[in-house]
């Protein structure tokens, strides 16, 4: 039953994975593409943790999936910030 | 999965490590190169953690890509700077440097294929292997390089203080980065104290398990570089004075053990038994903090203000003034 719920988390972590890389590819401006780039595999990779966390079975390694799913949440988030706002200031955004 | 089911997956590692290999040298744009070669690395790292190598994964990880990364950007932001030559190189130089390439090539292949296939003697694994109960430690990458072939790993030592010494010839470091704003002042706040731990962790923990010396000055070195980023131009380093014992404290330990084990029937650096491991945690302690030091300062790119005063034995205040 787990691993079914595991395959289904990975699946949904690919999906979110594969929307985020065609945002980065398609959409038309540098703003909109950290936008779907940032949030897409935000949520790609904390499905993808949850999968394989599911897929260890163990707390300690589900803990540890955790802690590096929030340490790039925060470093993803401040530098998706940066990119943006150095973009901003020099006035490139379009 | 069985190793069948890995073949793909296995391909087309190799086909992007060569694909990105190649576009981080053949582009005309310096910035694009560094970020190919930055995903290279992170890509190798991949590929040594398939090849089941995790030390080496972790090393490539935060050496090869991140701080080579982080030097390489530092550098890209000096170019605007400095004075380049302007004319590429070509004609017959750029052949002579392609032979060189091709050569150099062509013998580390040669040595590849005669390591696997010509030599059919004793395995120097499988007699590491078999002794690595009498090293002190249990993780076997940390028994090689610290005891059973630590003398490679002293001079690996000498050749990252030659490495700063070179960059410390260069001059003065550069002018630090403007005071980051709250966002990234956050994160460095927040991030360095957890990559100061996560050193100590990976230094603590390399005794049994994958970790080092080699990764947890790295770890720190990231620290360091965050901290400048943030806006600190001393990159979070203790003063000049302390820090010229840093940089050669990793060589100065291993020396003065390697020479304090010698007795009538020990060789130099041939630990006496029981006190392997406690004496590799001694070096490895060290060698973290020199190797943290030497790659925080070649991020710097030169010598720390108040480099050229401090640390001399004589340079006490009264004496100081008095020359």
């Amino acid at each position: 039953m787990s691993e079914v719920l595991a395959i289904v988390l990975i699946a949904a972590g690919l999906l979110f994975f594969a929307a985020g890389s065609i945002g980065l590819l398609r959409l038309p401006d540098m703003h909109s593409r950290l936008h779907a780039l940032t949030k897409a595999d935000n949520l790609g990779l904390g499905l993808l943790a949850g999968g394989v966390a599911l897929f260890a079975g163990s707390l300690a390694i589900a803990l540890q999936l955790l802690l590096i799913w929030l340490l790039v949440l925060v470093a993803s988030a401040a530098s998706a910030h940066l990119i943006s706002q150095h973009a901003l200031r020099r006035g490139r955004g379009q | 999965m069985t190793d069948a089911h890995w073949i793909p997956l296995d391909m087309l590692l190799a086909a992007l490590l060569l694909g990105l290999g190649w576009a981080s040298v053949a582009t005309r744009d310096l910035k694009r190169g560094v970020a190919l070669f930055i995903a290279l690395g992170l890509l190798l790292a991949v590929t040594w953690a398939r090849l089941r190598a995790p030390d080496l994964a972790m090393a490539e990880a935060a050496i090869g890509a991140g701080i080579a990364g982080a030097l390489l950007l530092a550098a890209l932001r000096d170019e605007d700077r400095a004075v380049l030559p302007d004319a590429p190189i070509g004609g017959p130089r750029l052949w002579l440097l392609n032979l060189f390439c091709i050569g150099l090539a062509g013998a580390v292949g040669w040595g590849l294929l005669d390591a696997m296939a010509g030599s059919d003697g004793i395995r120097l694994a499988e007699v590491a292997g078999d002794h690595i109960p009498d090293s002190g430690v249990s993780n076997p990458v940390t028994a090689v390089l610290l005891n059973f072939r630590a003398y490679d790993t002293l001079l690996e030592l000498a050749v990252v203080l030659a490495a700063v010494l070179g960059v410390l010839s260069l001059g003065p470091a550069r002018p630090g980065f403007e005071r980051a704003g709250p966002v990234l002042g956050g994160l460095v706040r927040w991030l360095s104290p957890l990559l100061i731990v996560t050193a100590g962790y990976l230094l603590w923990v390399g005794a049994h398990a994958p970790g080092g010396a080699f990764q947890a000055g790295a770890m720190l070195a990231a620290a360091a570089v965050l901290l400048r980023l943030g806006g600190r131009a001393d990159a979070g380093l203790p003063a000049p004075g302390a820090l010229r014992w840093l940089l050669v404290a990793g060589i100065a330990v291993f020396l003065v053990v390697g020479l304090a084990v010698i007795a009538p029937d020990r060789a130099f650096l041939q630990y006496p038994q029981g006190w392997a491991g406690g004496l590799i945690l001694l070096i490895e302690a060290a060698a973290t903090l020199s190797i943290a030091v030497a790659l925080a300062l070649a991020y710097t790119g030169g010598r720390p203000p108040g480099w050229e005063t401090a640390g001399r034995l004589s340079a006490s205040p009264s004496r100081r003034e008095g020359q």
